[in-house]
């Protein structure tokens, strides 16, 4: 029970509930549609990007409160960064939610992103919650007809 | 056991070696047999038996154990045609599983058939394995799929069916139990309505065989596909079930040994039924296995089986129902032990989620029926599926899991 607390904590609840730059840009400049085929979840990134730094960032989609959250906090973080610190950022959530569960993990740039630090005790769900961290990289590389995938 | 004595689960649950074991501190609850069927030890100890007394080739050897291992290889596919009442032994192929059988059938039969034009009956419901083959064969041919909807609670529009048949219609594959929604297709008026145009008929029994009778003669299905694994034998073996004369008409499926007759550079004669479609040495220990399965259930009895299950399913939609929030997806007449649900305001994965940390296991997801989540413009349900070996307290703990989703997620 107390995995489970930790999994589906008040913050992750609220961004299921509530998801943070939930729309469509319609002046994009990199756009992605991610497919989680295992679970049907699906998502789309639109990023604006100017000069290297994400000028701005919406997502759209439908998916478990793990996979939506992650997105709605994952384009919060990712907002005025640039490039090469949102896939560094990646990274990090990338090992927190993959590491053993009470492995340490570097915790310093992550943030809010931390309140999915639970998922790493749930190994079927880190699909959800890395969805949206495919599916940006995905957009980054202007992947824009190859769908990304967890699978 | 009398055929007459009430069904003891407590009696039929000692055979199931893993439902005595715990997950995540908890008994096991498995309420996912129609993603796969738990096994009796029966079948279990058939594999081990196999492979540490009788392991050797089938239809090769002179020596002693490829004998006794064909004997039971061929013992288990008497096995299958009593359990379905096939006429003959020749008309049981066995697969890898039901999608094999049915993609089988649209790689000769179909490719036989479907040229320009014409078209394939499905319908609704079916499993991406019911969907796909048809799909793929008929692109390549420039033929069309043709879909029979369904209303509301998840029934066949049966008068649209009857619509939908016309002189381009060349074959129809449907499913008899639906694996999402648990809706029993009315299957012999397919078959009827479908051969009074002469048309040949596919039933995907995967989620039928194991939970009720089934007569493919009393049917006059022209095919009939199944799985080991559902039906409480191992993974990777299955069966298709075709009538002689079409069999006989189709072309093989896959070429290598075991399908052959004589093979020179310039011109292979093919085998006789049913090793015409059997290429390559095939899953010996799974059709032992399935063979060991059978014998089960008819010692069992599906049929007292199946009146149990109903009892179960009644018992919990009744408490489903109840539950405030909850809406059942799949509301047939005619039913097998299938609920499927939504919790308003909760994705069915975060469902799953919560009801595995209380040893509970359900399928979360679009059950490989994406069509029919369209249909019912949904992403995915919660599904509990029922067995004979499940038990009222154990659909007492899923509305008491269901309570605990809910309040996990009113913090």
């Amino acid at each position: 029970m107390s995995d489970l607390i930790d999994l589906y904590q008040e913050m992750v609840l609220d961004h299921n509930n509530r998801p943070r730059n939930f729309q469509t840009l319609e002046d994009a400049s990199n756009t992605a549609d991610g497919y989680n085929p295992l679970c049907g979840d699906q998502i789309s990134v639109y990023l604006k990007v100017e000069n290297g730094v994400i000028a701005d960032v919406g997502f759209q989609g439908v998916g478990c409160a793990i996979s939506k959250s992650s997105a709605s906090m994952m384009t919060q973080s990712v907002k005025g960064k640039t490039i090469a610190e949102a896939e560094a950022l990646f990274q990090d959530f990338h090992t927190m939610v993959t590491r053993e569960p009470g492995a340490e993990y570097d915790a310093s740039n992550l943030g809010e992103l931390e309140v999915l630090s639970g998922v790493c005790a749930f190994p079927n769900r880190i699909k959800c919650a890395s969805l949206a961290w495919h599916t940006l990289a995905a957009s980054l590389h202007h992947k824009q007809d190859e769908p990304a995938s967890t699978e | 056991m009398t055929s007459n004595s009430a069904f003891n689960v407590d009696a039929v649950r000692k055979d199931f070696p893993i439902l005595h074991r715990e997950v995540q501190g908890k008994p096991l609850v498995y309420l996912d047999s129609a993603a796969t069927s738990q096994k009796p030890q029966s079948v279990i100890d058939a594999l081990v038996r196999y492979y540490s007394e009788t392991n050797a080739n089938v239809h090769r050897g002179v020596h002693t154990l490829s004998q006794e291992a064909t004997d039971e290889y061929e013992g288990a596919r008497s096995k299958v045609r009593k359990l379905i009442n096939a006429k003959e032994d020749a008309e049981i192929i066995f697969t890898r599983g039901t999608t094999e059988s049915i993609n089988l059938v649209a790689r000769t039969l179909g490719t036989q058939l479907i040229g320009e034009g014409d078209e394939v009956i499905i319908s609704n419901m079916e499993h991406h394995s019911n969907v796909v083959p048809w799909q793929m064969l008929v692109d390549e041919r420039g033929a069309h799929l043709r879909v029979v909807p369904i209303n509301d609670d998840g029934e066949l529009l049966m008068d649209e069916y009857e619509k939908l048949i016309g002189p381009r219609t060349k074959l129809v594959s449907i499913v008899h139990l639906s694996n999402a929604l648990g809706t029993i297709n009315p299957a012999k008026d397919i078959v009827s309505i479908a051969h009074q145009h002469g048309i040949p008929v596919l039933l995907d029994g995967a989620q039928s065989t194991p939970h009720m009778p089934v007569d493919v003669r009393d049917l006059d299905c022209d095919f009939y596909a199944f799985s080991g694994h559902k039906l409480y034998g191992p993974t990777g073996i299955g069966v298709l079930y075709g009538k002689r004369e079409l069999l006989e008409s189709m072309p093989p499926f896959q070429g290598g040994g075991d399908m052959i007759k004589s093979v020179t550079f310039e011109k292979t004669l093919y085998s006789d039924l049913p090793y015409k479609f059997e290429a390559g040495t095939p899953h010996i220990a799974g059709v032992i296995g399935l063979g060991a399965a059978i014998d089960y259930v008819t010692a069992l009895g599906l049929d007292r089986a199946e009146v149990y299950e109903r009892e179960l399913l009644e018992y919990g939609t009744e408490q489903l129902q109840a539950i405030e929030g909850l809406r059942l997806i799949g509301t047939a007449h005619q039913k097998g032990g299938v609920l499927s649900f939504l919790l308003e305001g909760i994705h069915p994965h975060d469902i799953g989620t919560v009801l595995d940390t209380q040893g509970i296991a359900i399928r979360t997801g679009h059950h490989c029926t994406q069509p029919l989540m369209q249909r019912f413009q949904i992403p995915a349900t919660a599904r509990a599926s029922l067995a004979f070996y499940n038990t009222k307290a154990e659909i007492d703990a899923l509305v008491e899991g269901i309570h605990k989703t809910f309040e996990v997620f009113s913090q």
